[in-house]
């Protein structure tokens, strides 16, 4: 570990961003504003640019340590910051893909009331995510992991008095509602990081002499050689699991993943910058920063690949059918982030991470590209209100195609390398907890790469091609390509959702430079033995997958192309299932029946008006009324007639008298 | 840096000087007088502050000690004698902290017998400061029986309309707990000397701390209940909290923010000064009975929170709510939980501070103080948005400002000690951002629907002033806690040292509900 | 010779004072003749007092009779001054009528 003194630059670049915009920026011209935002996220990257050579020359990783942020209990806290090889990834991209974004924004916040709020929220963003991704400690990583949830849900309540819009036309969920929902269900997620954080303490404090057992560094090397001793897996399992349940909040997976969707009540910027790109990615980050416990734990990695790929088939069937284009690409990210899960769980953290770093790239520029349409279109997010934009917005469209065939896994593009890396380390994957995992879980995969191209082409089909559907809604005007500052970022995306790919080449082709370079900061399991497949498998499985998404792509076209009559007939053929699937299979309802409201009803109904105003308030007037009431009784004595009194004082004067006398005759 | 001579006496006297000042001058300069109490309260932070500069965190026991005969009668001997340790110094800080800023804050909320109003703030602020740095039992009772008098006016005269009911309310739980509490310090003292075969009946803390001079027993057991029940109905504690509701409700704005504030850390302060280390078994035997107190009290206070349709009883009950976690961290008795509710102290005091202040704002523009009659006010009023916020974040323990670092530390406590306890706490956290946030956005985002929320003023330069400070400090506090936390150690370090010794000593009889508790929520084994 | 009254005479004459006066006090009506009955009563004490004086030797019993009718004479101004007050308002020393104290 080398120590050098600049790491705290790239989250404190935006933080002093996000205080000028806050304080400078009602004064300044909107233009000025996302300028300044965006060369404070762009000094960011640059910093991260130099601690990546760094990295990449010194072969080791970097750390900054600013001040101890506490001591108590035998437990050290810095306030510190460590950059190795997944670090330089996530700092990499974060910041990068934030720069393009913070450039698009410009052009896109324009005309807002507040353009200045919007700077400073995403630059606080910004500094958070640093700040998650770059902690050298579990602590820090808090401080970021709840930082982006609380940036997330100012911008997704950005336009606060605003309400999404249903397909329909009528109003949907309030925005303020959807950030709060997003906030809510993060803590639910955060519960669980906090008792992992708790359960590491107690375990581990024991064992380490300087009280700094939540640094990564510190707990790696107390497993360097497996499970210390005097603790059991158990205790290693619940860990995995509770942290899990922290990566469930944040990255929208199964059963958590229901903010997500209404998080795109946001402007489309932020739906592409932290609800795809970034943030939402912390999850699938913290497992592979925490790898040298989930490779400890066969459960563990069974129960992340299962709700990976159980996310990712569900949340592709949800996608078939949304209208809303944001909707579409909402329940898209949850599938992928699964994808992203399945590859963490199975301890493929380069598989993982990659595919992280590819939809960053594809799924950014589809969200931007979905802005663009949107702003090209007058904020109509209905996709059965679009068609035949390729001709009005063909930079968007060529860009937006570029990520589409990138997600759908079509070689050369991006998602083909990282979406089948992953669906070939399933196939590999040995778990003895339940050794046919591997396959169930690649057949699920599998499906879901199927729907992915099916959904995906579906979008482009209703928004890009066939007959124009917008006359209606924009009454005469036409949509328009967007300005610069809006198309040069999808450009860049697109350059890198087509060539990315090459950083991680299957092993058969040739050198896999992001596994090599990701493997001295994750653990990897211990190779196991008898169970290699030769490379005419891992071909037969690419060209599998290509078909696949061949096949998705082509029925979407045919189904999609010219308005042709099937997808109707389809609707009409299976009603109550298009019913479910576009209704989201009614979870939030249930949430809704099964949780929210009976526990608001009993707060308010037993809690509050039974218990707290009758039981225990009823008691304490009672009480009252009690010793009221023996005043009533006793105030009857006070006649107010001297001879009652003075009887009252020979009766008491003679009680005593003839006490004393019992006494001494006594003692006698 | 040293102590200056008689530094505490100065500390303690200096509010009572300046209610001299306040009662001599003509009533009606309302703004002479406002300024005076003041400069006052502002003398006394100041002062406060060579406390906290000269305070050594290494060494141990009390600091600044100043003693000398008081009243000798009878073979009663009550002693003036003051003193300050890691603990007390922090709350003396929050007390003489906060006290100007509600002086700022009520500056035109109050036009109606200006001047004893803030004779009784400044009278209050003596009896506060005194109960945190008396080291005499008796002095103490004083101290603490002579806050009540300043706050009985305060809510009963410059209160809302039902104010004589909460009043009285207010008044009477705490000397129900306060009349316990000096029977049990009477027989605490008579033990003593029967112990120590002194001539003199003696009340010194510092005596009773060196001695370990109570068997375990039901004398201990009945004195320690007698204690706690006083301080848990000061706290207050599920389930006897339901006089703060009322109080809060009646009390003016800064009445409430000095009882949010300070007032309810008397009790916490209590139980940690008093009932934990004096009474080692019986605390042995009742901890996780008062723990699952607390645990209800977290999760009742939340969800009674979250369906308040006012806002300051929707603040009350979150005090309940985290002072539950105060109680928790006293009472899992280890280093994490201790100093992690010293410090849930101070943050509550100022979280809860800002949101009665922020609540105060809207009350003097709209008087009303119903959730239903706001919606949208961060369109007409940023700057209060953004005070407002913070102030809810840092009570829902957002890390990067305050309540993280208390609620944290008691959390992982609770979980050391009997890991169900933490996770039963950390359902706290959940529901906490439940009901802030949506008390927040009902009354900050949404469109602005009524006419007269379109016309509220933002913050004046007066309530910045009163909001600066406050949030200046939660920033402070969340990021570098560790001077406060190293000021607390070697206190709470004695607390717990002292309790192992005099527990290893004995045999203390196990209760029933100890061995219901261990087969249901399993102490953790080390 | 002659008959000297010894201390059992004293105290029965005290007692028959006492009760007297006792007597007195819970029938009468007239706050004066009240009055003079408690005077009755103090008188008996001092009786008493003065009695056991001579009876023991000592001279405390004297220092106590003084100061009872010390006590008795500022009992009677204040008690007066009471009853003129209420005579002044209410035309009557009957103690049945001054009963405004009653719940």
């Amino acid at each position: 570990m080398h120590s050098v003194s600049y790491l705290q630059y790239i989250p404190l670049f935006p933080l002093l961003g996000a205080l000028l915009c806050a304080v400078l920026g009602p004064r300044l011209k909107p233009a000025a504003v996302g300028a300044l935002a965006t060369v404070m996220v762009g000094a960011s990257f640059a910093v991260s640019v130099a601690a990546f050579f760094e990295v990449r020359s010194g072969h080791q990783a970097l750390q900054t340590v600013l001040y101890t942020w506490n001591a108590l209990g035998g437990l050290t806290v810095d306030v510190g910051f460590l950059f190795d090889q997944l670090s330089a990834v996530m700092a990499l991209v974060v910041t990068g893909v934030s720069t393009l974004i913070h450039l698009y924004s410009i052009g896109y916040i324009a005309h807002d009331r507040s353009p200045w709020r919007f700077f400073s929220y995403l630059n606080l963003f910004v500094f958070s995510m640093a700040l998650l991704i770059l902690g050298n400690n579990l602590l820090v990583m808090f401080v970021g992991w709840e930082g982006v949830g609380l940036c997330s849900y100012l911008l997704i309540g950005f336009w606060y008095d605003g309400w999404m819009k249903e397909p329909g036309g009528q109003r949907g969920m309030a925005n303020s509602v959807a950030g709060m929902k997003a906030f809510v269900v993060n803590r639910i997620g955060d519960f669980g990081f906090l008792l992992a954080i708790f359960l590491i303490v107690v375990t581990f404090l024991p064992k380490v002499a300087d009280g700094r057992v939540l640094d990564f560094a510190v707990l790696r090397a107390l497993m360097e050689g497996g499970i210390p001793s005097g603790i059991g897996l158990g205790i290693i399992t619940t860990i995995c699991l509770l942290l899990f349940v922290g990566a469930t909040g944040k990255s929208a997976q199964l059963p958590l993943y229901v903010w997500l969707p209404d998080a795109m009540a946001g402007p489309t910027p932020v739906s592409a910058l932290i609800h795809a790109a970034t943030m939402v990615t912390a999850g699938v980050y913290m497992v592979a920063r925490m790898s040298f416990f989930y490779i400890q734990s066969p459960t563990a990695q069974l129960v992340v690949a299962g709700v990976g790929a159980a996310t990712a088939l569900f949340a592709a069937t949800i996608g078939l059918v949304q209208r809303d284009i944001k909707k579409v690409l909402a329940y898209s990210t949850v599938s992928q982030l699964g994808y992203m899960f399945i590859g963490v769980g199975m301890c493929a953290y380069s598989a993982g991470v990659f595919h992280l770093t590819t939809h960053a790239f594809f799924k950014a520029l589809l969200f931007l590209g979905a802005g663009s349409v949107i702003h090209g279109m007058h904020e109509e997010q209905d996709i059965y209100r679009m068609g035949g934009l390729k001709k009005y917005m063909p930079l968007t469209y060529w860009t937006f195609l570029v990520a589409t065939i990138a997600i759908a896994g079509i070689w050369p593009f991006a998602g083909f390398f990282s979406k089948d890396e992953i669906l070939w380390q399933a196939f590999n994957y040995h778990n003895e907890v339940f050794p046919e995992a591997g396959r169930v879980i690649w057949a699920v995969g599998l499906t879901g790469a199927l729907l992915t191209a099916f959904y995906m082409f579906r979008l482009v089909a209703l928004t890009f091609w066939g007959p124009e559907r917008f006359h209606e809604v924009l009454h005469g005007k036409h949509p328009h390509e967007s300005p610069w500052t809006m198309t040069l970022p999808l450009t860049v995306l697109a350059v890198l959702s087509f060539g990315a790919g090459w950083l991680a080449m299957p092993h058969i082709w040739g050198p896999n430079l992001f596994h090599h370079w990701l493997e001295p900061a994750v653990a990897a399991l211990p190779p196991v033995g008898g169970h290699h497949s030769g490379p005419g498998l891992e071909w037969g499985l690419m060209i599998l997958s290509m078909g696949i998404a061949g096949l998705g792509i082509a029925s979407a076209m045919g189904f999609y192309r010219q308005d042709a009559p099937l997808p109707t007939r389809m609707k009409a053929a299976f009603p109550g299932l298009y019913r479910v699937l576009y209704q989201k299979y009614y979870v939030d309802e249930l949430y809704d029946t099964a949780v929210i409201r009976p526990l608001v009803s009993v707060s308010r109904g037993f809690l509050w008006k039974f218990f707290d105003v009758n039981v225990i308030d009823g008691t304490v007037n009672g009480l009252a009324s009690a010793v009221r009431l023996c005043g009533m009784a006793l105030r009857r004595l006070q006649t107010g007639l001297v001879h009652t009194y003075a009887y009252f004082i020979v009766l008491g004067a003679l009680a005593f008298v003839f006490y004393v006398m019992m006494m001494l005759s006594k003692g006698l | 840096m040293n102590y200056l001579p008689s530094i505490l006496s100065t500390v303690v006297f200096l509010p009572l000087l300046g209610t001299v000042l306040v009662v001599a001058l003509p009533s009606r300069e309302k703004n002479l007088l406002r300024a005076v109490a003041l400069l006052t309260s502002l003398a006394t932070f100041a002062a406060s502050l060579n406390l906290w500069f000269a305070f050594d965190p290494a060494a141990s026991g009390f600091q600044a000690v100043e003693r000398f005969w008081w009243l000798w009668v009878f073979g009663v001997q009550v002693d003036y004698h003051l003193g300050v340790d890691g603990i007390s110094l922090l709350l003396v800080l929050l007390t003489t902290f906060i006290t100007p800023v509600v002086i700022l804050s009520s500056w035109h909320a109050i036009e109606d017998k200006v001047k004893g109003y803030h004779a009784c703030f400044l009278v209050l602020e003596t009896a506060m400061l005194g109960t945190f740095l008396a080291l005499d039992m008796v002095l103490f009772y004083i101290f603490w029986e002579a806050m009540l008098l300043p706050m009985y006016f305060i809510i009963g005269v410059w209160g809302g309309p039902r104010r004589l009911y909460a009043t009285i309310k207010f008044v009477l739980f705490t000397m129900a707990g306060s009349v316990l509490m000096l029977a049990a310090l009477i027989w605490l003292a008579i033990s003593f000397k029967q112990f120590t075969g002194n001539p003199t009946l003696t009340f010194n803390l510092l005596e009773f701390y060196a001695t370990d001079f109570l068997r375990p027993g039901t004398a201990q057991s009945l004195m320690f209940l007698a204690f706690t029940l006083a301080f848990a109905i000061k706290v207050p504690m599920f389930p006897f909290h339901t006089w703060l509701p009322d109080a809060h409700v009646e009390a003016p704005t800064a009445g409430s923010v000095i009882l949010a504030g300070v007032l309810l850390k008397m009790g916490t302060y209590g139980l940690l000064r008093f009932a934990i280390p004096l009474f080692p078994h019986a605390l042995h035997q009742f901890a996780p009975a008062i723990c699952i107190l607390a645990l209800v009290g977290i999760v009742y206070g939340a969800l009674v929170a979250m369906v308040q349709p006012d806002l300051k009883k929707l603040v009350a009950y979150s005090s309940v709510s985290h002072l539950g976690f105060v109680v928790l961290g006293l009472f899992v008795l280890n280093d994490f939980g201790l100093r992690g509710a010293i410090y849930q102290m101070l943050n509550h005091g100022l979280s809860t501070g800002l949101l009665f202040l922020a609540v105060g704002v809207v009350y003097e523009r709209r008087h009303t103080r119903q959730i239903e009659d706001f919606g949208g006010l961060a369109r007409v009023m940023p700057m209060f948005a953004v005070g407002f916020m913070i102030a809810t974040l840092s009570s829902i323990g957002l890390p990067g400002l305050n309540g993280f670092w208390g609620e944290f530390p008691i959390l992982l406590g609770a979980f050391a000690a009997r890991p169900v306890f933490g996770i039963i706490a950390a359902t706290g956290v959940i529901l906490g951002a439940v009901y802030m946030l949506w008390m927040f956005r009902r009354v900050m985002f949404g469109p602005l629907t009524r006419p007269e929320n379109e016309v509220l003023r933002d913050l004046s330069p007066r309530e910045i002033a009163v909001f600066v400070p406050m949030i200046v400090v939660m920033f402070w506090m969340g990021l570098f806690p560790k001077p406060f936390f190293d000021v607390m150690e070697k206190s709470v370090a004695e607390v717990l040292a002292r309790h192992e010794q005099r527990l290893g000593q004995a045999e203390v009889p196990r209760l029933e509900i100890q061995a219901v508790l261990d087969s249901l929520a399993p102490a953790r084994k080390n | 010779m002659s008959w000297l009254p010894e201390l059992q005479h004293y105290v029965l004459l005290a007692t028959a004072l006492f009760f007297i006066g006792l007597i007195g006090v819970l029938t009468r009506r007239n706050a004066i003749v009240i009055f003079m009955s408690i005077e009755l009563m103090l008188n008996a004490a001092n009786l008493c007092f003065v009695a056991f004086s001579r009876y023991l030797g000592s001279p405390v019993g004297h220092l106590f009779s003084f100061m009872v009718m010390v006590v008795a004479a500022c009992e009677v101004a204040v008690g007066l001054a009471i009853i003129v007050l209420i005579f002044r308002e209410r035309r009557s020393v009957n103690v049945d009528d001054v009963n405004i104290m009653r719940w």
